[in-house]
């Protein structure tokens, strides 16, 4: 056999045959949200009007307060969630046996909207202060998202978002009030958080302890570290933790658009470094040398081996990294929103952003939406608190975390986490 | 480019992997390193390449002494290998997996894609090798991978590469392909370095042959050698190349397989519409390349599988939606593929891995309680029955070589009233010696009256043992051929190729 048959296996790529599987899982989950719809508009109806306000008393461009009538429109809507889920039914019944993402998405806007309709019965929800609460919310999810994208693209599992947020936000509380100079309390932070990674990269890469536990002890390690020097140093010199915050630079032109702008572009330069962040992080995982190198120790470490990247080198400096950019998120507490360091303040922050990458599969985009997406559920959360909402404020409370399981068990399914994810590289 | 190794020698603790090897592989020359599995081919190719250090010796490239500290360092010094296990990251693309390492960039180290795709094709086209640069590793055929491999050693202009069991995941077609491929590199200039245990495949290609065993160079054979003559300077003694068995004397259809599906958890059929009957004391060999649906079929008789549709009988009885409990009690003895990773617990002994699937009741269970005594006895009785070599029954099971490991799976699975064996690949890694205890075995099984079913990518190990042959392709059985169907046309129906294997 010197001769060589013509090649009898394509060399196309394998496409498997999908076997049609139903999932009932979106219908049933939007039949119960059509059925609370529907105890909204005629169980439990809510008479009267209510306003949308669409711009706050500075905004250059003044749009009319958005009025509807409260009853009416429950109605109105919950008939189309009910056809929505419908719909969905549909699809997994006689069509391709999976609802698609985009009946989710609308489905979820207009139970929003009804919701927030029945809440605010003869009251008035402020938009714009609603979507300035989501951002304000989000900075610090879609930072520690990026920095856990970046971690665990490289195969380091990094639960210590939640002490590398808290430490950014303690080093840049004390670093600012002694200089007086939030540039450079903005790279304390960065430096602090890098520090906390410093630490899970040596444990989780050089002495190979699980990345897991590292993380956590991390987490309750930075807790326990700020809260006493918050008590022991800080409430007794109060000037220690009274840094200079960014001032608000509105960009001219993009922050008069209606709604949006002052939104997005009437913010300090942490929001701006966010936006370029999310950018640079995407392009750089999926363009650039760096992006590759890494997402391949992250997926197979003996492969990047092989052809000359130093595995553990390129995961240690990728950890600090990842670090850095979390800090940033752990700046804005102190140097933009809260404005000085307060015990615990990042309160599970770090925990959601965690929930963020898996929600948004290790994408930097997508993490950073479902930052968006917890922020909004946060802070809804605390709007509903102030204009008084029926529902009682302890189930209001658990709003966001509840939308976390649901986006994260229910929506996500199978989602496939970078294959070297949490496992040390041992070289034989 | 004129590789040398000089006196390699590398020691894990006490035992030492190579014993002052020495190689000389000259440019246009394939040289064969034959031997078998454990005897330290890979570790001295691994030495070469910069994954391992040596304890002495030198290796020498054009007369000149190299220190590699790493794989780079081989790499920049005009090695490539291409491993058993492919080194490829299954979710990049051909071309990413091509540059990775030595990427082109333009401006702050953004990947010059377009550069990487031209240089895949031009390499790819040079050979005649028609792989699509933009294609997603993953979703290639395994034949098609291996060539990514040999273009990411081409890429950085090697000129000594390495081949590491090559053919071990290959159709018989897609291997003679990458003997022509190994042949046109070869008039090309470059060295090459092939290390095999196969020796149809040895003296196809080879023009010089070095035999190791035990970490030793036993010497050199020329290509024109016999097998029988290879084999037994490979394993040291005279071998059985083929073993005797009586024709078969098959009884009723014992085991009915109809209409099989298994669907994986990204929703994909694994296994499609798959019907076969097995008869009371004959073996039915399920033949074809690893990743075909074989491992998801032997996992579905045992009740693995949990999204599994159609039937399985076994005189009767149904076994799908049977737990795996009910299924072993129904006496079904498996032979799982990855001894190490499913057949056994590492860190037990002997005696309690053999007693693994039998934790429920007497004997070796009695109101809860180990029945220590017994379980003492029954393992040394298995010990001398199966030819065990370990110190005692307390050794633990992950300090045997695989030969032995091997046996303390098969006395365990033999040692049940069975109604039906199933071994995936019962010999991969085995060393020739227990290979050959291995087939005795299943084939006693066969003739006493047990319905048999080989799973093995090994064509040897399929044609040893079959009486019929059951041809996997992409999830579905190709055909269901007599045992002494010639070789070449089972390569063809590994392949997919329906035409001509009517049975």
């Amino acid at each position: 056999m010197t001769t060589t048959a013509p090649a009898p296996a394509a060399s196309a790529p394998i496409v498997h045959e999908k076997a049609l599987v139903r999932s009932w899982k979106t219908p049933i989950i939007l039949g119960v949200f059509a059925l609370v719809a529907l105890l909204m508009a005629f169980v439990f109806p809510n008479s009267g009007e209510t306003t949308f306000t669409l711009s706050t008393t500075v905004d250059a461009i003044q749009l009319a307060p958005l009025v509807v009538p409260t009853q009416i429109t429950v109605i109105v809507v919950a008939v189309l969630l009910v056809l929505a889920a419908l719909g969905a039914v549909a699809f997994v019944r006689f069509g391709p046996g999976r609802a698609p993402l985009w009946i989710s998405v609308v489905f979820a806007v207009l139970f929003l909207f009804a919701f927030l309709t029945w809440v605010a019965a003869d009251k008035n929800i402020p938009v714009p202060g609603m979507l300035v609460g989501t951002l304000a919310l989000s900075v610090p999810l879609i930072f520690g998202a990026l920095g856990g994208v970046i971690s665990e693209r490289g195969g380091v599992v990094n639960i210590a978002i939640e002490g590398q947020l808290l430490f950014g936000a303690f080093s840049a509380a004390i670093i600012g009030s002694i200089t007086g100079q939030p540039v450079i309390a903005l790279i304390a932070a960065m430096v602090g958080a890098m520090l906390v990674s410093f630490v899970l990269a040596a444990f989780s890469i050089k002495y190979l302890v699980d990345q897991v536990i590292v993380g956590v002890v991390l987490n309750v390690l930075v807790v326990g570290l700020t809260s006493f020097f918050y008590s022991k140093v800080l409430t007794s010199d109060p000037s220690l933790n009274s840094p200079v915050k960014f001032p608000i630079w509105p960009i001219p032109g993009l922050s008069e658009i209606p709604i949006l702008g002052p939104v997005l572009f009437r913010q300090t330069v942490i929001v701006y470094i966010m936006y370029i962040a999310v950018f640079l992080v995407w392009f750089g995982l999926f363009k650039t040398r760096w992006g590759l190198r890494l997402r391949a120790v992250g997926e197979h470490p003996q492969a990047a081996d092989t052809v000359g990247i130093n595995v553990n080198r390129t995961r240690f400096w990728n950890v600090a990294l990842a670090g850095a950019v979390v800090g940033i998120g752990g700046a804005y507490y102190t140097l933009d929103v809260v404005g000085q360091f307060g015990k615990e303040m990042t309160n599970g922050a770090g925990f959601i952003a965690l929930a963020a990458v898996i929600f948004g599969r290790w994408d930097p985009i997508r993490a950073t939406l479902a930052g968006l997406l917890f922020g909004f559920a946060t802070n809804l959360q605390s709007v509903l608190g102030i204009i008084g909402s029926p529902v009682p404020s302890d189930f209001m409370l658990m709003l966001p975390y509840v939308v976390t399981i649901f986006a994260v068990a229910g929506l996500v399914g199978v989602s496939r986490a970078p294959a070297a994810d949490g496992t040390p590289y041992i070289k034989s | 480019m004129k590789l040398e190794l000089r006196g390699i020698t590398k020691r894990f603790g006490a035992l030492v992997a190579n014993d002052h090897i020495d190689l000389t592989v000259e440019p246009g020359e394939i040289h064969c390193l034959l031997g078998e599995n454990g005897a330290g081919k890979s570790t001295l190719m691994n030495v070469l390449y910069g994954l391992y250090q040596a304890d002495e010796g030198e290796i020498l490239l054009d007369d000149e002494v190299q220190h590699f500290a790493g794989p780079g360092d081989a790499m920049k010094s005009g090695i490539g290998m291409v491993h058993q296990h492919f080194m490829l990251v299954p979710v990049f693309t051909v071309a990413e997996n091509v540059m990775l390492g030595h990427e082109q960039t333009r401006g702050p180290g953004v990947l010059d894609l377009a550069a990487a795709r031209a240089r895949v094709r031009e390499i790819s086209d040079r050979f005649g090798f028609d792989v699509d640069p933009d294609a997603i590793v993953e979703e290639l055929p395994v034949g098609v991978q291996q060539r990514v491999e040999i273009i990411k050693a081409l890429s950085r202009d090697a000129q000594v590469l390495v081949f590491d069991e090559p053919t071990a995941v290959l159709t018989p077609q897609e291997t003679d392909e990458l003997m022509a491929i190994m042949r046109q590199l070869k008039e090309a200039g470059t060295a090459i370095v092939f290390i095999t245990h196969k020796l149809r495949e040895v003296r196809e290609v080879a023009d010089r042959i070095t035999v190791i065993r035990l970490g030793k160079v036993v010497g050199e054979a020329s290509p024109q050698a016999t097998n029988t003559e290879l084999a037994s300077m490979m394993v040291g003694r005279a071998v059985e190349l083929t073993i005797s068995k009586a024709p078969a004397d098959p009884g009723a259809d014992a085991f009915v397989v109809s209409e099989l599906s298994v669907v994986d958890p990204r929703d994909q059929y694994v296994v499609k519409d798959v019907s076969f009957t097995v008869r009371a004391g004959e073996i039915l060999a399920i033949a074809g390349v690893q990743g075909n649906g074989q491992t998801e079929l032997t996992e579905a008789i045992l009740g693995l599988q949990p999204r599994t549709s159609g039937s399985i009988t076994l005189d009767g009885v149904e076994l799908v939606g049977k737990s795996v409990r009910r299924v072993l009690d129904a006496g079904v003895g498996f032979v799982p593929e990855d001894r190490q990773e499913d057949g056994l617990v590492a860190e037990f002994t002997i005696a309690e891995n053999l007693m693994l699937d039998r934790s429920v009741g007497e004997p070796f269970v009695k109101v809860g309680t180990l029945q220590l005594r017994e379980l003492a006895d029954f393992a040394q009785e298995k010990l001398e029955e199966f030819d065990i070599r370990a110190q005692g029954i307390d050794t633990h099971a992950g300090r045997l070589s695989g030969g032995n490991q091997q046996k303390v799976v098969l006395a365990r699975e033999l040692s049940r009233e069975l109604r039906l064996f199933v071994a995936s690949q019962p010999t991969r890694g085995l060393d020739v010696g227990s290979i050959e205890f291995v087939h005795t075995r299943i084939v006693q099984a066969r003739d006493a009256g047990i319905p048999v079913i080989v799973v093995s990518t090994e064509l040897d190990e399929v044609v040893a043992l079959a009486d019929r042959i059951a041809v996997m392709y992409r999830g579905g059985i190709v055909g269901i051929v007599p045992g002494d169907t010639p070789r070449d046309v089972l390569g063809l129906m590994m392949a997919g190729e329906t035409t001509g294997a009517a049975a």
